[in-house]
């Protein structure tokens, strides 16, 4: 090849550039292709105003998977995380409810609400755990694909199929309700406090264009409880520095590993001939070639834009048009010069130290989608809010802080049409900022700055096509073998040569790197470079 | 019943744990919330303050204070300049670990020494002629230890001496608002940290001092059991805890040697007669029969052995120290573990111990005993370089 690369990775995301880690670690030459001036992608930190190093898009890690840590040996490259405490909701009757770390004070927080409830919290979570367990050995492989002929296709089945068995009657019913029920619904199975359940629904609709009342949304509530760190599965931690270290500790496991890393060299196009992916155009005019191409941008860019419908079998261009991306969510991130007082909970920063949900109630959430239905955000929009700075001071100049929001409901498709965005951006950032202040009275006097993403921002800047943040929505028609395409889930796709390593793969969004780690391992086992 | 140090009327109301311990008699803090973890992730973060007056302390004065040094220490006391703190250890005659601490040259005839264990005995009784006083001054220096990456930054805030001119291992006057105190670069996790030595009388002013500005730094107290993850991440050896002090020892096995416990570096045995010196010498050149070493526990390993009943991997919580087995390779018993902790840094399940010096190696592939579910199993264990966790910033 005349550039020398066994592969060039197109987007030096978090999962391109742990693609590009694993495949430097097996000896293979690789050049990864930024287009912006920082690696990361949405997992990225920046300096957006002096002395404020914000988490520009995701602000949280969970998923990260444990093995890669090790297997890249991450910390040695500066990963670090710091779990999140506490997830503290405060109310607008000046009351509020926080659950922490510690299993008794969660169990008195939640018995002012519920003192039934409050005994069924662990047991929901214990329930939890068991099928986040058996849920771990789906996301730390491949997709089986149960349309193949391929006899070992069948072997994995089974012993998919022989653990789904071995799970206790109780649990196997939780896993079919969960894949097809909503969150509430799911939820109202174990709880009675609206004040509980609310904001635990939540994390069924989180990047997606459904609401807490929706089917299928229960499924993505494991989500919360499948974070590990530490081996345990729980909770979600901050990364130091923001979660753009995350991306540079890799990036520097890539280059370690001989690994070339461009940024500010965005592709036009990915070069295809006859099928077969030879190497991509850079915006600039240049060519590169390489054995292989992998792409980390979502199936629409990847598909779409980089390859071009005219190298696609129509079927498999319909399915990648009909694979959802609609994003539903934006970000606001705030620069404040004092630590926010809540009203409802003024004394003491424990419970600030993990995230906060602004979604009072059920009613809440589904007004708020009610009106994203019909092409508006929402006037009173759910927020999920961290203030990273408290726990991480290298983030904010002292006694400084900075608010990351995240708000949904904040559809792409807004009546006026997504290029409309731009007219309404500022209207969303002070809705947002009006709702926060509800809860929080000197919150607009202590505003530094403020960066408002909408979804059409998402997509300009970061590539997120409709401003999806997870590649394509987590809906369980998406999952697994389907995604992003039924017979496409192995990384491989219709263009010989070309690969794909993102989120819009196997297991899916969130700062994970398994599509990532999975794509490179599935290409060095079927010696594809 | 231990008693008050001279900070509790500040660290009492903040203990809402109530969680705390006989350190050497005194009252230490455990944890001031359930939620220790916050106070470990402060001191590699942002900063952890601890109250370490515990220690026992002794001013050792006059014109033979080096003199005197020279003979009770392993090191080489008078070559120390004044401003500058030393590591050091000592032993009775047959080269056998008494303790470990630090030592301070305050003055050129003004030696602060710390120590885990009540000394002013061992040092009165090696006194011999020299003009030398010896004061235990335990209770009437209260101490601070402000350790973590912002410890350097809350310090500029409150005092107006130099920090960018204060090195690794020294020291200096602090002047604080209305008072002084001795701050030196020291402390027992690994990380950049002071340690401020001050006045009884002074001490709640100090805390004041420091809780005023922490906080904007994310600095907030922290209590012995975030102490010891860090410590056991920095690879440091404790007394009582990974070795024996001689004193107590009711069988001769149970003694170490600084060169068993991994202190050799601190002996310096070409200079004039010292406690031990002609033991050292001998087991120098032999030497040592067992050794200290830093070990990393197999974690593919583990995750198997949950695994296979079923569960998912499950870590200590705490740093622990109670003994567990060590094997060689093959299967036979070559030493034991004293402690351990897992380290959210390093994602390494950590741990410190004694095995004969053949299996000391770095890079020697051992078995450790690990215990799930009841039944006892062996799981690879590395030998590691110490410290497991050393950032630049330590140092810098």
């Amino acid at each position: 090849m005349a550039d020398g690369f066994d592969a060039i990775i197109v987007g030096g995301g978090h999962n391109g550039l742990t693609c590009a880690a694993y495949l430097a670690k097996a000896g293979r030459k690789v050049l990864v292709l930024e287009g912006r001036h920082v690696l990361g992608g949405a997992a990225v930190t920046e300096e957006l105003y002096p002395g404020f190093h914000f988490s520009v898009c995701s602000y949280v890690v969970s998923l990260f998977r444990p093995h890669i840590i090790r297997e890249l040996e991450l910390t040695r490259h500066g990963l670090d995380m710091i779990p999140l405490e506490s997830s503290f909701l405060p109310l607008p009757d000046g009351d509020s409810l926080c659950r922490w770390a510690d299993t008794h004070e969660t169990r008195r927080e939640i018995a002012r609400f519920s003192p039934r409830d409050a005994e069924v919290y662990p047991e929901f979570g214990m329930a939890m755990g068991k099928v986040a367990h058996f849920a771990k050995a789906l996301i730390d492989a491949p997709a089986p694909d149960p349309a193949s002929l391929d006899p070992r296709e069948w072997v994995k089945l089974l012993r998919l199929g022989r653990m789904f068995q071995e799970l206790p009657a109780d649990l196997r019913h939780l896993n079919l309700q969960m894949m097809t029920m909503s969150a509430v619904d799911f939820l109202d199975l174990w709880f009675e406090s609206p004040v509980l359940k609310a904001p635990m629904s939540v994390s069924g609709i989180i990047g997606t264009y459904l609401g807490v009342r929706s089917p299928g949304t229960a499924y993505v509530l494991l989500h919360h409880y499948m974070g590990e760190i530490d081996g345990a599965f729980r909770s979600w931690g901050f990364s130091r520095g923001g979660t753009g270290e995350v991306s540079l500790a890799i990036a520097r496991a890539a280059e370690s590993h001989g690994a070339q890393i461009r940024t500010e060299a965005p592709v036009e196009q990915f070069l295809v001939n006859n099928g077969r992916a030879e190497g991509v155009v850079l915006e600039n005019g240049d060519e590169l070639r390489a054995k292989t191409v992998i792409s980390g941008l979502d199936p629409h860019r990847t598909f779409r834009v980089m390859v071009g419908e005219e190298h696609l079998d129509p079927e498999f261009a319909a399915q990648i048009v009909r694979y959802k991306m609609r994003g539903s969510s934006a970000k606001v991130n705030l620069a404040v010069d004092r630590l926010p007082v809540f009203s409802c909970r003024p004394e003491g920063t424990a419970h600030l130290r993990g995230d906060v949900a602004i979604c009072p109630s059920i009613d809440y959430l589904e007004r708020a989608y009610d009106q994203a239905k019909y092409g508006d955000f929402s006037e009173r929009p759910y927020l999920n809010v961290v203030i990273p700075s408290l726990v991480d001071p290298t983030v904010a100049p002292p006694g400084k802080h900075i608010i990351s929001c995240f708000v949904q409901y904040a559809p792409y498709q807004i009546k006026e049409g997504p290029d409309f965005w731009p007219e309404r951006r500022e209207a969303l950032g002070d809705t947002v900022v009006d709702t926060l202040a509800e809860y929080i009275p000197g919150l607009k006097s202590s505003i530094l700055f403020r960066q408002v993403l909408t979804p059409w921002d998402l997509e300009q800047e970061f590539g997120l096509t409709e401003g999806n943040i997870f590649h394509g929505e987590l809906s369980p028609e998406q999952l697994l073998f389907q995604r992003p395409a039924a017979g496409w889930a192995r990384y491989r796709t219709p263009i010989r040569s070309l690969w794909m390593c993102a989120s819009g793969t196997h297991p899916g969004g969130g700062i994970m790197g398994a599509p990532g780690e999975l794509c490179a391992k599935s290409m060095l086992s079927e010696r594809a470079l | 019943m231990p008693i008050p140090t001279p900070f509790h009327e500040r660290t009492a109301p903040l203990c809402q744990s109530m969680r705390w311990k006989d350190w050497s008699g005194y009252y230490g803090v455990c944890a001031y919330s359930t939620y220790a973890e916050r106070e470990y992730f402060a001191i590699r973060h942002s900063a952890g303050l601890m109250d370490v007056s515990p220690l026992f302390k002794y001013e050792v004065t006059g014109p033979d204070a080096a003199a005197f040094l020279a003979r009770v220490m392993v090191n080489d006391i008078p070559r120390m300049k004044v401003g500058s703190v030393s590591y050091t250890c000592w032993t009775d005659d047959e080269g056998k670990l008494l303790d470990d601490g630090t030592i301070a040259r305050l003055d050129e005839q003004h030696f602060r020494v710390t120590a885990a264990e009540p000394s002013l005995h061992w040092f009165h009784r090696h006194q011999g002629g020299l003009d030398v006083v010896i004061e235990d001054s335990t209770a009437r220096i209260g101490a601070l230890s402000l350790q973590g990456p912002q410890a350097r930054q809350i310090l500029r805030h409150v005092t107006d001496t130099d920090m960018d001119d204060l090195g690794f291992f020294r020291l200096a006057r602090g002047r604080f608002d209305g008072f002084e105190a001795t701050i030196t670069r020291t402390g027992y996790t690994g990380d950049l940290g002071y340690e401020i030595w001050v006045a009884s009388d002074d001490a709640i002013p100090l805390w004041d001092v420091l809780m005023d500005a922490g906080p904007s730094f994310g600095m907030i107290p922290n209590g012995l059991d975030a102490l010891d993850m860090t410590r056991v991440e920095a690879g440091f050896i404790m007394n009582g805890v990974d070795y024996s002090s001689a004193n107590h020892c009711l069988i001769e096995s149970r003694k170490s040697t600084p060169y068993e416990a991994g202190l050799g570096w601190t002996v310096h045995l070409q200079r004039e007669p010292f406690i031990g010196q002609t033991q050292l010498r001998r087991e120098n050149d032999q030497g040592p029969e067992r050794c200290f070493v830093g070990l990393e526990i197999d974690w593919d390993e583990m995750e198997a052995l949950f695994a296979a009943v079923g569960l998912p991997p499950e870590l200590p919580g705490a740093a622990w120290r109670n003994p567990v087995p060590i094997y060689s390779h093959g299967g036979t018993q070559i030493g034991y573990a004293t402690s351990g902790s897992w380290s959210p840094m390093l994602k390494k399940n950590l741990a410190l111990g004694t095995v004969a010096a053949s299996h000391g190696r770095i890079g020697e592939q051992l078995r450790i005993e690990m215990t799930v579910e009841h039944v006892r199993h062996q799981v690879k264990a590395t030998v590691l370089d110490r410290p497991f966790f050393d950032p630049d910033r330590k140092r810098s």
